[in-house]
């Protein structure tokens, strides 16, 4: 049983999205139903972070050993995980215009998020404008490493200076505080290992076809 | 300065470690080699080369910036005629939000002209002859110092000369500078690493821009909200979360220039 994790995917996101939708969840004014989104939204942002550290971690490798095989992984998380972050912020699009009124607002996490973008399209711009595989593979990496450590002070200094309309932040109560009740994190925490298993299991497939397209092209 | 030979320190340390493990490895190694008082010579001995390393690198760059006057007059020149432009819009500004925003865009961008073409003479043809010549450390560390100094003359001209034309509504201004340097600094070290970065690729000049806005963000709201405060009238209670955050961002990324600008001067 060499994929039982990708099993195990397949029974928490059916799980997930059943008893997302039909599990009974708190009455809050504003959030009303919109509250399950907490099982999509949030998880993704999970998803792609940790898809990002293990891309980080690859980059690593890559710097100490110089094989290719370490970058192709790097990239192709950073890609996985960037399709994460437009769920991510897809979601919570949709979830600001039912609750705070607009589609974007000027929120430090939502900048952030914005600003992790930016910085992975700019790792991939950069991908492309470098064509010898080896140099490609070690300069992306330096970029990669660079980039992630001023990211995670970003979000871990900025939001403790300003107000967020977010839970936790700028005096609104967070979620784990009394929001979250037991029903609910049954369903979240499966949520999220379901998310972070199916980004792997895409991260896998893009991997094998990357392989697949070297080969043939050697 | 502490600082920097505190990381200069530390550095050999780590390149001595590796030397021991590998005349340990050779088998060559007696006890005597390893004793502290070695260490300690070994350590004098290479941070002073460190640092004469440093400075002879400092001075070609410097001659050679003031022998082609070229990109050294034409970033002046952009300081000015932005400023001048800004001065035939404006006028007078009173309003501190529009002053601050106005000043740090202008540094910004004038500090990525500075910085931009500062690894020019080390990329193509000279490369191989200067790959031949100097280690990773020292390289990076004069280009640190060098693009500091410049985009430290730039934000303080910049300053006068704003001030001069259209007026300066900051009220603290001595801790308005402290921040002002501070982040100017850590502006043109991300700036550096970003165009050792970009000077390995075919499209240097839009691609530095690309990757380091992004990464410049969190520098420069933190330097602007700083300079807000101080521009209200603050003194030293209220913006020292920002300059202790200015100085750990700028200590992240020095440490960060120094553990990776040694793969890309490998590549």
């Amino acid at each position: 049983m060499r994929n039982w994790w990708k099993i195990l995917a397949i029974i928490l996101l059916v799980y997930t999205v059943v008893a997302g939708f039909l599990i009974e969840v708190p009455k809050q004014v504003i959030l009303y139903e919109s509250i399950r989104n907490l099982y999509f939204h949030v998880p993704m942002w999970f998803s792609m972070i940790f898809l990002f550290l293990l891309s980080v971690i690859y980059s690593i490798k890559n710097l100490s050993s110089g094989s290719i095989e370490e970058d192709n992984k790097a990239v192709e998380l950073v890609n996985v995980g960037i399709i994460f972050g437009v769920l991510g912020t897809l979601t919570g699009s949709l979830w600001a215009k039912f609750t705070w009124g607009a589609w974007w607002t000027n929120d430090v996490k939502l900048n952030g998020s914005a600003i992790t973008m930016l910085v992975y399209f700019a790792y991939i711009i950069l991908r492309g404008s470098l064509e010898e595989e080896e140099k490609r593979a070690r300069i992306s990496a330096v970029y990669n490493i660079f980039a992630f450590v001023l990211l995670i002070v970003f979000i871990g200094i900025l939001p403790r200076m300003t107000d967020s309309l977010h839970p936790g932040n700028g005096g609104n109560p967070g979620f784990n505080n009394y929001d979250l009740d037991n029903n609910m994190k049954m369903v979240f925490y499966p949520a999220v290992l379901a998310w972070i298993l199916l980004g792997m299991w895409i991260y896998s497939l893009r991997l094998r076809m990357r392989r697949i397209k070297s080969k043939l092209i050697k | 300065m502490p600082l920097l030979s505190l990381v200069i320190f530390s550095s050999f340390i780590v390149e001595y470690e590796v030397k021991v493990k590998h005349t340990v490895q050779l088998g060559k190694g007696s006890a005597y080699e390893y004793s502290i008082v070695s260490i300690c010579i070994t350590f004098a001995l290479n941070s002073a080369r460190m640092v004469s390393a440093i400075l002879e690198l400092l001075k070609k760059d410097l001659v050679s910036e003031f022998r082609f006057k070229i990109s050294l007059n034409s970033i002046f020149l952009y300081v000015v005629a932005t400023i001048f432009i800004v001065y035939l819009i404006f006028n007078q500004l009173e309003d501190l939000k529009s002053w601050v925003a106005l000043y740090w865009i202008i540094l910004v961008f004038a500090s990525l002209n500075a910085s931009m073409n500062s690894f020019r003479l080390e990329s193509g043809r000279q490369f191989f002859y200067y790959y031949g010549l100097v280690k990773a450390a020292p390289l990076i560390l004069s280009k640190l110092i060098f693009n500091s100094l410049l985009i430290l003359v730039i934000a303080f001209l910049s300053f006068g000369l704003l001030s001069l034309l259209i007026g300066n509504p900051i009220e603290n201004i001595a801790l308005f500078l402290l921040i002002l340097a501070l982040g100017s600094i850590g502006l043109a070290s991300i700036l550096t690493l970003i165009a050792a970065i970009a000077s390995k690729t075919s499209q240097n000049s839009s691609l530095t821009a690309i990757l380091a806005f992004p990464i410049l963000l969190p520098t420069l709201l933190i330097s602007i909200k700083g300079s807000m405060l101080c521009g209200l009238g603050f003194g030293w209670e209220e913006c020292q979360t920002y300059i202790y955050s200015l100085g750990l961002i700028y200590l992240i990324i020095l440490a960060l220039s120094l553990i990776l600008f040694p793969y890309l001067w490998r590549s």
